[in-house]
């Protein structure tokens, strides 16, 4: 299962776990890449953990990243951070709330998507799948918000490469 | 990629394929993780309405279906126990067109009172059943549910779990029809009196016609049905259904692997040449030993997975353990932060009340069951729909008359209309010698499903105005005692105030705690300006409410 990219995104409930694997699933897709993407919608709502799982690469079979297997964490939540932690494989990356500075970022409603940013720097999607994937899942008047928010995330990302090179 | 293909969740495809298969009605009754379906059929242009019930949802696609026209039933495995009346019977008729009933069943209970296996309604009834693994199975084993059931002229089940309806995966769509082109059979009544009415005389031929049916489609199965053959290693071979074809496909691919789409009846020569291939076979299936038994029961040997894997859903990891034989203990899941009414949420004041006056809470299914959780810890009992009445009036018959004067039924607007009627009337009929309080909670919706409409709130499904049942004319009408309307505010005191005076009294109560819901509220009111525009535009087309 190697070539298979393994990412789990999680959070709470009102803070748009959902969204961000939905873009990141149309991305992947848009990208030609077979995809399947699982979570359990319905107490979701209700401000508990929340959690989605998205695979993808040639052909993906289980749409759930087993335990251990994930290649990338990303929590939306502190508090979630430890509660997640198992999925990772032993090389995974964690991208976390703290990733970002807070003050920079002008919605937090947008946290969804910065962290998305962070994330695109890990994968082999390219940016217009990203950008295609933003404006397939948000409405119109939250587009321009949300590529500004990407766009925060995947340079701090960025940065923090060139930061331990 | 082809142009046409889309990432889609199971429901979605279900309903997409329902829109392709030229579905003329979907009916049911919301309940996760089937939902989406109809919503996301009304969304592509399909005619979908919730009914009170899966009871009657059920019934109005029958009569549907009695008329010529393809009908599409969803609802949620439990909702499939209150359909089951119609549903046993229906079996016995004779279809004019296509009756597919969705069943999505929640094995690991992520929301649900409990992880029943629907495959044995198949059985039960005698009614064909596939289970897709993934979307495009969805997409697929819609379409041919519509073929079998008009072809066999009987409803075919269409059993989804959890993993399937919430999962997005690749669907490649057939042509869309052209608009205008007719699919499928043209709605006109034809007389059929001995398919379709049910007395002994007509029923005992029917049954028998019913077996015929189901042998014609097993050998069906056998030559064609929707059953794969994955070529490996034949020192194991591997039966899996649903989702977990889909985990032996990873955690095994060295391994021969017979997936079956049509579960019931069985191709069970397919199953015994394919066993007759392997060294060992093993059946992976969620829940219950069901293929498992069937398998013995016709002579072909075959191991099934330890007790423990028979509870809450298959993994990669899990079915990795049955191969290997592994009994020991599983990890324990992590143990995340569990869901809580909403802040704001109006139900927060009154399990306030409810144990601050140390209640004996007969509840019911909703949102509103989390009122058992801190820092409420107000219900005592929630089994299914509709249970908090009965279950409260017979605590009352039964508990010394202190404890008896502490009961209330504590039940949700959607879920009153379900199925807490005949609750009422129970109550009327056959009052305890106490009285008894009964508690609707109406937020406005159907909140824990993902805010549908139902008849308490006179919106349809795509929530344009239809007809409204009021609860307090309804109880008033039905003979209730007392009925009272509480425009709920927490700090007022007022439900505390009656809720005390109406215990004491040895009368039968209704009190209608009503507030809407803070996540519906704002859809509410965008509905009831649509509604208000609408008709400021068109007069005629009001509905009288």
């Amino acid at each position: 299962m190697n070539n298979i990219y393994n990412v789990v995104i999680a959070g709470l409930g009102g803070q748009g776990v959902l969204k961000a694997s939905d873009i990141l699933a149309d991305a992947a897709f848009r990208a030609g890449y077979d995809v399947k993407k699982s979570e359990l919608h319905g107490m979701s709502q209700r401000g508990g953990s929340v959690s989605s799982d998205v695979r993808f690469g040639p052909q993906v079979w289980s749409p759930m990243v087993p335990i251990g297997e994930a290649d990338v964490l990303v929590v939306l939540d502190e508090t979630q951070v430890e509660v997640n932690r198992t999925v990772l494989a032993p090389n995974g990356v964690l991208i976390g709330p703290d990733r970002l500075d807070a003050a920079a970022l002008k919605n937090k409603k947008s946290l969804n998507v910065t962290l998305l940013g962070a994330l695109s720097a890990h994968l082999p999607i390219a940016s217009e799948h990203w950008l295609a994937a933003i404006h397939a899942n948000l409405a119109p008047k939250l587009h321009k918000l949300n590529e500004q928010s990407f766009a925060l995330g995947r340079a701090a990302a960025g940065a923090r490469e060139a930061a331990a090179v | 990629m082809s142009d046409s293909s889309q990432l889609l969740s199971g429901d979605e495809a279900i309903a997409l394929a329902a829109r392709h298969a030229g579905v003329r009605l979907g009916t049911g009754y919301p309940g996760t993780p089937s939902t989406e379906i109809l919503e996301t059929f009304d969304r592509l242009g399909g005619r979908a309405q919730w009914s009170p019930n899966e009871k009657v949802a059920l019934e109005v696609g029958l009569g549907a279906a009695f008329g010529g026209a393809r009908t599409l039933v969803t609802m949620k495995h439990v909702g499939l126990n209150v359909a089951a009346d119609p549903l046993f019977t229906a079996a016995y008729t004779d279809l004019a067109a296509g009756l597919v009933v969705v069943s999505a069943d929640d094995p690991g209970m992520a929301s649900s009172q409990n992880e029943q296996d629907n495959r044995h309604y198949a059985r039960a009834a005698s009614l064909p059943m596939l289970e897709p693994m993934d979307s495009q199975e969805a997409y697929d084993f819609t379409l041919l549910a519509f073929d079998l059931s008009e072809r066999w002229h009987l409803p075919v089940m269409l059993r989804i779990t959890t993993r399937v309806c919430h999962s997005k995966t690749i669907v490649r769509p057939h042509d869309a029809p052209v608009p205008g082109e007719a699919i499928g059979p043209e709605p006109g009544f034809r007389r059929d009196i001995p398919a379709r009415v049910m007395i002994p005389a007509y029923a005992k031929p029917a049954h028998r016609r019913l077996r015929q049916k189901l042998a014609e489609i097993a050998a069906w199965n056998d030559a064609e049905g929707p059953n794969r053959v994955f070529a490996g290693h034949p020192q194991v071979g591997l039966i899996a259904t649903g989702i977990a074809a889909m985990h032996a496909r990873e955690a095994a691919p060295q391994a021969c692997l017979l997936t079956i789409g049509l579960t019931y009846p069985l191709p069970l020569e397919t199953i015994r040449t394919f066993a007759a291939g392997c060294e060992r076979l093993v059946v992976l299936e969620e829940g219950d030993p069901v293929l498992l038994d069937a398998l013995r029961a016709a002579g072909i040997p075959a191991q099934g997975k330890p007790e423990q894997y028979r509870f809450g859903e298959l993994t990669v990891a899990r079915v990795r353990r049955i191969l290997a034989g592994d009994e020991t203990a599983e990890p324990a899941p992590p143990k995340g932060k569990p869901p809580e009414l909403c802040q704001g949420c109006s139900h927060r004041g009154v399990f306030e009340v409810l144990r601050d006056m140390n209640c004996i809470v007969a509840g019911d299914i909703g949102c509103y069951t989390l009122g058992v959780l801190p820092p409420f810890q107000a219900m005592d009992t929630c089994v299914c729909m509709g249970a908090s009445i009965g279950v409260g009036l017979g605590l009352r018959h039964v508990l010394p008359e202190e404890e008896a004067r502490r009961v209330v039924s504590v039940i949700g607007d959607s879920t009153f209309v379900h199925s807490g009627l005949t609750g009422l009337a129970e109550m009327v009929y056959n009052p305890p010698a106490t009285g008894h309080v009964v508690l609707i909670l109406d937020n406005g919706t159907t909140a824990m499903t993902g805010q549908q409409e139902h008849p308490g709130t006179g919106r349809t499904l795509n929530h344009d105005a239809t007809g409204r049942i009021h609860f307090e004319d309804l109880a008033r009408a039905m003979g209730v005692n007392n009925v009272h309307v509480v425009d709920f505010q927490a700090a007022d005191g007022t439900l505390e105030g009656l809720l005390k005076d109406l215990l004491t009294r040895s009368e039968t109560s209704l009190i209608v705690a009503r507030q809407p819901c803070v996540l519906a509220a704002p859809k509410i009111r965008f509905y009831e300006k649509a509604v208000a525009d609408r008709s400021a535009a068109c007069p005629s087309q009001v509905v009288d409410d």
